[in-house]
């Protein structure tokens, strides 16, 4: 029996908003434990929540750029006991989500596949536990408690762990792209957990789930996804049967462990928060919101395309945000998009930082365009205009750089270097003709690399015939 | 005839007029406070040394001629839930012992800002649930008509001390009928506006939804002097109301004349008929003074009380679900965590507080959610449409405040079913967020009565107008207990 996976991800993001999500305590990541507190983030008796509008948008704008439907919703308590959560309940959404609905597109080896989503819905962050080894108490750190996080819960159509990785890294790139998250598995700005089952290929109905946790990378993700469903498949191929649970990866180990069953699962009682009203949505204000998006990872990959590009090179320069303003400022100048790509790629991207503006860089592509300079002075010129922020022409002209193109400058210089080098002249003329290559050189080396390579090469051919 | 013979607005007036000092008012509610509340006990604790001070500061700028505020001197008592910075608050749980908060909740920063001087915290019913201000974890308060008798609840202690003239004024909660009843049974005038008037920030939760914060007086202007101070929009609660606040004292002086005074003749009858007389003399005098009887029908409200216990209980579980010994409060260690949860809980809980936990936790559950929380919110909403038809056709609705007068200390303890029909008459008003107010009507076996006054949402204007016109014909509100 051939059996296929089924996966779908719950996917956390922490919105890099400056405040929590209902009180105006830092949201910043890190601090003194318990600096980032408030009356309200403790839980204090008395305290309310006030919804953080920024977070909301930030929200709102996720929820857009994924095509979901944006919904008058409510937030709803979620309890549970445990230190890190000062209420007893979590304020999350249940049944009145603010996205419901949308789709991602992801690509996959070059290819763009989609997942549909279930919905994304709001909700606030836990503190921090912290149990000392060999210690008797354990502390709470509530700088993380109440930061504002979307949890974005996607339909069970992935099919493989490659796929469930391709589709949170496009969630990645995509809440960085609109500057709503930080985005880092590390840092727990983003999080995954994992529902994986397997049924026979051609049923329609979903096996026996197996809710993952604790991956705090990519490739944890990915293992763990592998892992779980060799264990199923192990199981089903034995004839066992696959428990509902929630399992704990274990990094160091490369496995994972039952953590609780589906008859430990907590009943969290949720009902409508009443400390806060309803959340209406403005028609006008999202339409708003949606238009102002930016063109999306996607639509640009596509257009970077359509420059030329090919789909590699679209797909480094749309990994970032930041990248693709980048190479869209330098291909405003005018300048061959492929020559734009190359050059940020290689030369750019190997950096850190943005020190040369697009601008200054989309100059020094077009003086190469123009043939005021070689591509081998403009690399010289590239690092000096990073050291000094000066602009590529004034180091051109400053350092008489400007590329010779001047045959009655060139071809004294070509003939002297074949003058001087008979050995090699006679062995290009023996049938040799890589030794092309060393006359060139000669003539570089007497013109300071400012010689035309092309006319150069044509110079000396003639010269040699 | 002493300061603290007269009512909340008299003290703030004779303290502007310079007549007297706002230090000697202080000074004489604190000696009576001294007196005569080792018999009482009203106060859990009494704020001397604070009180004074805010006294002083009252009487230094009235001195360089600035303006003080409206409540300039006058000496109020807090119900132990509201959140005071450096002072105790307990909430009347042994689970909130010791506990010092580091910052004022809205209701009592707003007093301050008015020259209030809050004098102490008083007794409730822990969590503010109860009836008889039994379910206190520090003893019950005695009723100053008498002591071997409730004073009502769980605004006991609020009520009890503005009837034995401890202080001039008095904040409780109200999240079932927790001012209207115990002003009922203490004959004092209690006001619980409408939800969202005045701001629940810093007063410790009950039941989110049907807590609302209001005054205690001797009289409807006294209310409407506290009232004027504490409502408005707070930006620290999403829940509080924008609409501008009117002038409440100017609103005690209005005529009634043709006003549309709505009668439930149900209700009425569930009184004894020496109750029921003198609720019906009530509306009589309504009459006389020129408004118009008009019987009305609430039959939805019927089920207010079943209603009303699904979704307090409910709120309430969850509400008090934050006090688990890790950050405040109670602490009772265990060997593990869950230890640690039960045992704080189980010390720090009274009973009845206990019994709601449950019943909420119950009423919750999975899978039982749609048969009792959301029904329960369904008959809400069923009762708030029927009070808004009601008032499509009357302006006010008088009826009794409580189905009787002051009961026995220990009289309902063993039945809390027979405790919660105390709230028969007060649970609807909080289901449908609209404002009540109780103001003195007679006395049955020498103990208050109370007529209870409903109006529409913001419609707190009328119930002054209302309960003005009719103290100025009356003067039940002016009689005090014995000494």
């Amino acid at each position: 029996m051939k059996l296929e996976a089924v996966i779908g991800l719950e996917v956390h993001v922490q919105l890099a908003t400056r405040t929590k999500i209902f009180t105006s305590a830092s949201a910043a990541f890190g601090g003194a434990p318990n600096s980032h507190t408030d009356p309200y983030t403790l839980a204090l008796p008395g305290t309310l929540p006030v919804l953080n509008r920024a977070a909301v948008d930030a929200a709102m704008r996720l929820g857009l750029a994924v095509d979901c439907e944006i919904a008058s919703c409510r937030f709803a308590r979620k309890h549970y006991f445990y230190p890190d959560s000062p209420k007893g309940y979590q304020l999350s959404q249940y049944e009145e989500p603010l996205c419901k609905g949308g789709v991602v597109p992801f690509l996959l080896d070059g290819e763009v596949r989609s997942v549909r989503l279930t919905r994304i819905h709001m909700e606030e962050d836990a503190g921090k536990s912290m149990h000392l080894a060999g210690s008797p108490v354990s502390l709470v750190d509530y700088n993380r408690c109440g930061v504002p996080l979307c949890e974005i819960v996607s339909e069970p159509e992935l099919r493989s762990a490659a796929e469930a990785g391709a589709y949170l890294r496009a969630i990645r790139q995509l809440v960085r792209w609109l500057g709503i998250s930080d985005g880092n598995m590390e840092e727990g700005s983003l999080r995954c957990d994992a529902n994986v089952s397997v049924r026979p290929v051609g049923e329609s109905k979903l096996g026996t789930k197996a809710e993952l946790k604790n991956m705090n990378s990519f490739k944890h993700v990915e293992a763990a996804i592998e892992y779980e469903i060799a264990r199923q498949s192990d199981l089903v191929a034995r004839g066992e049967r696959v428990v509902q649970e929630t399992r704990l990866w274990n990094a160091d180990k490369g496995t994972s462990h039952a953590m609780r069953s589906k008859e430990q699962a907590h009943d969290y009682r949720y009902f409508p928060e009443p400390d806060l009203p309803p959340l209406t949505v403005d028609p006008a204000a999202v339409e708003r919101l949606r238009a102002q998006l930016p063109e999306l990872p996607l639509a640009r990959w596509r257009r970077f395309q359509s420059l030329g590009l090919s789909a590699y090179d679209a797909g480094v320069l749309t990994a970032d945000r930041n990248i693709a303003d980048y190479f869209d400022g330098v291909v405003r100048v005018g300048v061959s998009p492929k020559l734009a790509a190359n050059w940020i790629s290689t030369e750019v991207l190997s950096r850190d930082g943005w020190r040369v503006e697009a601008a200054a860089l989309g100059e020094l592509i077009a003086l190469i365009e123009n043939q005021t300079i070689s591509g081998k002075i403009a690399k010289d010129v590239f690092d000096k205009m990073w050291a000094t922020g000066k602009g590529a022409r004034a180091i051109v002209e400053g350092e008489g750089l400007t590329q010779v193109t001047d045959a009655g400058v060139l071809e004294p210089a070509c003939r002297a270097a074949v003058e001087a080098n008979p050995k090699q002249v006679a062995q290009y003329k023996g049938g040799n003709e890589k030794m092309i290559g060393f006359f060139v050189g000669q003539v570089m080396k007497a013109t300071q690399g400012k010689a035309n390579p092309a006319m150069v090469n044509e110079l000396l051919k003639k010269l040699l015939a | 005839m002493t300061i603290t013979d007269g009512g909340l607005a008299e003290v703030a007036q004779a303290i502007r007029a310079r007549q007297v000092s706002a230090a000697e008012v202080t000074d004489a509610y604190l000696a009576r406070i001294a007196a005569i509340d080792g018999t009482l006990k009203c106060f859990y604790r009494v704020d001397e040394a604070g009180a004074r001070a805010q006294a002083r500061a009252v009487d230094e700028r009235l001195a360089r001629g600035e303006d003080p505020g409206l409540l300039a001197g006058v000496p109020v008592g807090l119900k132990d839930l509201f959140v005071t910075e450096g002072l105790e608050t307990t909430a009347g749980s042994k689970i909130l012992e010791g506990w010092i908060p580091p910052y004022d909740g809205t209701p009592s920063k707003k007093l301050k800002q008015a020259g209030a001087v809050l004098v102490g915290k008083l007794s409730m019913d822990e969590f503010a649930m109860g009836s008889s201000n039994e379910n206190s974890a520090y003893g019950p308060v005695r009723n100053p008509w008498d002591t071997t008798r409730v004073p009502g609840g769980s605004s006991g202690g609020s009520a009890a001390a503005v009837a034995a003239g401890l202080v001039a004024g008095a904040l409780g909660t109200d999240t079932g009928g927790s001012i209207r009843q115990p002003a009922a049974l203490t004959g004092t005038t209690g006001l619980k506006p409408t939800y969202g008037r005045v701001s629940r920030y810093g007063v410790v939760a009950f039941a989110s939804s049907l807590d609302q914060v209001g005054p205690f007086g001797r009289s409807a202007l006294d209310c409407a002097y506290l009232l004027q101070a504490i409502a408005g929009h707070d930006a620290h609660d999403a829940t509080s109301l924008g609409s501008p606040v009117p002038d409440y004292l100017a609103a005690c002086a209005r005529p009634i004349d043709g006003l549309r005074v709505g009668i439930v003749r149900s209700w009425v009858a569930k009184l004894d008929r020496e109750l029921a007389a003198l609720v019906e003399e009530a509306f009589n005098t309504l009459e006389r003074l020129g408004a118009r009887l008009v019987d009305v029908t609430l039959p939805t409200s019927e089920h207010g009380i079943a209603a009303y216990y699904i979704i307090a209980t409910a709120e309430a579980s969850s509400n008090l679900a934050r006090y688990d010994g890790v950050r405040y409060g109670l602490r009772v260690p265990g060997e593990n965590l869950n230890a640690m949860y039960a045992r704080t809980r189980s010390a720090g809980f009274g009973d009845e507080v206990k019994r709601r936990i449950m019943l909420g936790t119950y009423a919750l559950r999975s899978g039982y959610y749609d048969a009792y929380y959301l029904r329960a919110q369904k008959v809400r909403t069923l009762i708030r449409n029927e009070f808004a038809r009601a008032f499509g056709a009357v302006d006010v609705i008088a009826t009794p405040t409580a189905p009787s007068v002051a009961f026995k200390l220990g009289e309902k303890t063993d039945d809390p079913l027979a405790m919660y029909l105390n709230d028969v008459f007060t649970i609807p008003c909080n289901l449908a967020g609209i404002p009540g107010m109780s103001v003195p009507c007679g006395f049955s076996q020498s103990l208050p009565v109370g007529l209870q006054l409903l109006g529409p949402a913001l419609g707190e204007e009328t119930l002054f107008a209302v309960a003005g016109a009719y103290q100025r014909a009356t003067d039940w509100h002016t009689r005090r207990p014995p000494a």
